[in-house]
């Protein structure tokens, strides 16, 4: 029962045992934000309702008035709505780092001998997962109000794998945003308009051939619209791979510049 | 290493926007003892701790612990520390086990030791029956414990508690006193922040009374009891007429100065039943009557009304 003698944790030696220990920090904090969610159902719930209303809205309401040459409206929508799901996703990493900074979990964390990334990573990862949740779940969805894969399960998974990296990509995006500000209403109010500018001014949901020319340069060369153009055309077929390696350099070139920024964040955050 | 104190800490400076919470301050802490850190809010207390169990860092100076620099090392320090504060910093969508257990990995428990000393700490705790509910259901009390027993996971050498009894009740109070004692006679170097001085009086050896950031008296509490007079006695006059008289007839008494608002009264006296009673029969002889009159152990504001303004009304008894 004495609390006296050495620390029972010992310094880890080599670069090699660093990384071991990052990797187990990150997968501790995964499990405890994977518990966090399963307990806290609400959030999932609000993360699939407002997918799907979209999906509803635009099979019903506005697709009778969009005109996409060549597609069923319903095949080049859900492409869209699958990237629309995982970056509002990545809104909640964000939200949740933004949570345990203002409970003052995060200080708990930042006074232990822990990595410096595990936190970051933890979080990042668990919202990985629930991206996959989420999708599947609207992939089911999709199925339900008419959309159908064109090519074939292998391509269809590649897209999947293409849209998740991309949404992990995103989380970081908003895993800074979310450390920048101190609490989690405000980590929504300054993630929205971003995830809303790049959700919809770009071809998730209508071509941007029809947007003012002004806007088309931004439109056609931003990430989400690079994603949703690989998954469309790995679920619907045509020419895939050029929009794949886009998404995918989008992918790495997000987490080469937001990774180091938020880790930068994270260990710079100083709350009075 | 030898010489080093638990905790020392030279000419700290930490500056938010235009705010000085730090403003060179200095302390050290013995090994194995406890330094009561005493202050009203924004004094610094919390800066203090932050930087030390590296949270935050220092603008200037140096912080070190067991003989470790903050900012140089602050692995090695984090391996050393453990910290419980005000905010009770666990996680309330785990269990109370589930956190400690998830502190265990963290500091790098194997995962058995992780197991059985989250077992340990909720049974020293008084926390086994709870421990598979979510800690947000747990109360005030309950959950400074399990903060308290987050911090102790890794059997840190020093331990900062910040605040660790603010907002809560008598009974959570003493039984979170009774833990401090029980971790400082296993050796434990406690680094406690407070507003309460009867808190600081109970369980610290030394305190040292911070304002502004600044250091503004250390010692052991007769130290500084004895600045201030052990007692305040406060009397209620019938009206604010009646004060100013009476005012008058106890600094004639020779009670000292005596400060107070309105109708109000208040004087310091090192023995206060012996000092009421020369006060009660000044006024009675003169026909004032005290509408209430009472005694009691100084409050912070006594001892920084005494400490921060020297050489006026009550700050220093003859």
């Amino acid at each position: 029962m004495t609390t006296l003698g050495p620390p029972d944790s010992s310094a880890p030696r080599g670069a090699a045992s660093r990384v071991a220990w990052a990797f187990r920090d990150g997968m501790a904090m995964t499990g405890r934000n994977l518990i966090t969610l399963r307990r806290t159902p609400q959030l999932l719930v609000f993360a699939t309702i407002q997918p799907l209303l979209f999906v509803l809205m635009f099979r019903y309401v506005f697709g009778g008035s969009i005109q996409v040459p060549g597609f069923d409206y319903v095949n080049y929508l859900m492409p869209g709505i699958f990237a629309q799901v995982v970056a509002f996703g990545a809104v909640q990493t964000g939200v949740g780092l933004a949570e345990d900074q203002r409970t003052g979990f995060i200080q708990r964390l930042r006074s232990l001998p822990m990595s410096r990334s595990a936190v970051l990573a933890g979080r990042t990862t668990a919202d990985l997962a629930r991206n996959l949740f989420v999708v599947a779940l609207m992939v089911g969805v999709g199925f339900a109000v008419g959309f159908s894969v064109q090519t074939n399960a292998a391509k269809f998974g590649l897209a999947l794998v293409v849209l998740l990296a991309f949404g992990f990509a995103f989380s970081w995006v908003f895993a800074f945003i979310g450390l920048s500000v101190p609490n989690a209403e405000s980590a929504q109010a300054a993630s929205f308009p971003i995830i809303l500018v790049m959700v919809f001014v770009s071809s998730a949901f209508v071509l941007t051939e029809n947007m003012p020319s002004w806007l088309q340069p931004f439109a056609e060369h931003q990430p989400v619209t690079a994603t949703v153009g690989a998954v469309r055309a790995l679920s619907q077929g045509g020419p895939w791979v050029a929009d794949t390696l886009a998404s995918l350099a989008w992918t790495a070139a997000i987490l080469a510049v937001f990774v180091p920024l938020a880790v930068w964040r994270y260990r710079r955050s100083q709350t009075g | 290493m030898s010489e080093a104190g638990a905790v020392e800490v030279r000419a700290l400076v930490k500056t938010f926007g235009t705010v000085r919470a730090l403003d060179g301050v200095d302390f050290r802490v013995e090994r194995g003892t406890v330094l009561g850190l005493l202050g009203p809010n924004g004094a610094g207390k919390t800066t203090a701790v932050h930087v030390l169990a590296t949270i935050i860092t220092p603008d200037a100076g140096e912080a070190r612990v067991l003989g470790v620099d903050v900012v140089g090392d602050p692995d090695a320090v984090r391996r050393s520390i453990g910290l419980a504060g005000q905010y009770a910093a666990v996680d309330g969508t785990l269990t109370g086990r589930e956190n400690l257990r998830l502190v265990g990995r963290l500091t790098h428990l194997p995962r058995r030791a992780a197991v059985a000393r989250a077992d340990e700490l909720l049974e020293r705790f008084g926390l086994t029956d709870a421990a598979d509910r979510m800690a947000r259901t747990y109360s005030g009390g309950m959950r400074r414990r399990l903060d308290l027993a987050a911090a102790l996971v890794h059997r840190p050498p020093v331990v900062f508690l910040d605040e660790p009894t603010t907002g809560l009740d008598p009974s959570s109070r003493n039984d979170l006193w009774d833990t401090v004692r029980d971790l400082v006679r296993d050796g434990t170097t406690v680094l406690l922040t407070t507003q309460y001085l009867e808190e600081a009086d109970q369980l610290a050896d030394r305190i040292v009374v911070i304002d502004h950031g600044r250091v503004v008296a250390e010692g052991t509490q007769a130290e500084l009891k004895s600045r201030i007079g052990t007692t305040v006695i406060e009397l209620r006059m019938a009206d604010v007429a009646c004060a100013g008289g009476a005012r008058e007839v106890l600094e004639a008494a020779g009670l000292g100065p005596v400060t107070g608002e309105g109708d109000a009264l208040r004087l310091s006296a090192p023995d206060g039943g012996r000092a009421l009673l020369q006060a009660m029969r000044a006024l009675d002889a003169r026909g004032l009557e005290p509408a209430s009159a009472a005694v009691h152990e100084p409050s912070l504001d006594d001892v920084f009304l005494a400490l921060t303004t020297p050489g006026e009304p009550g700050a220093v008894p003859a």
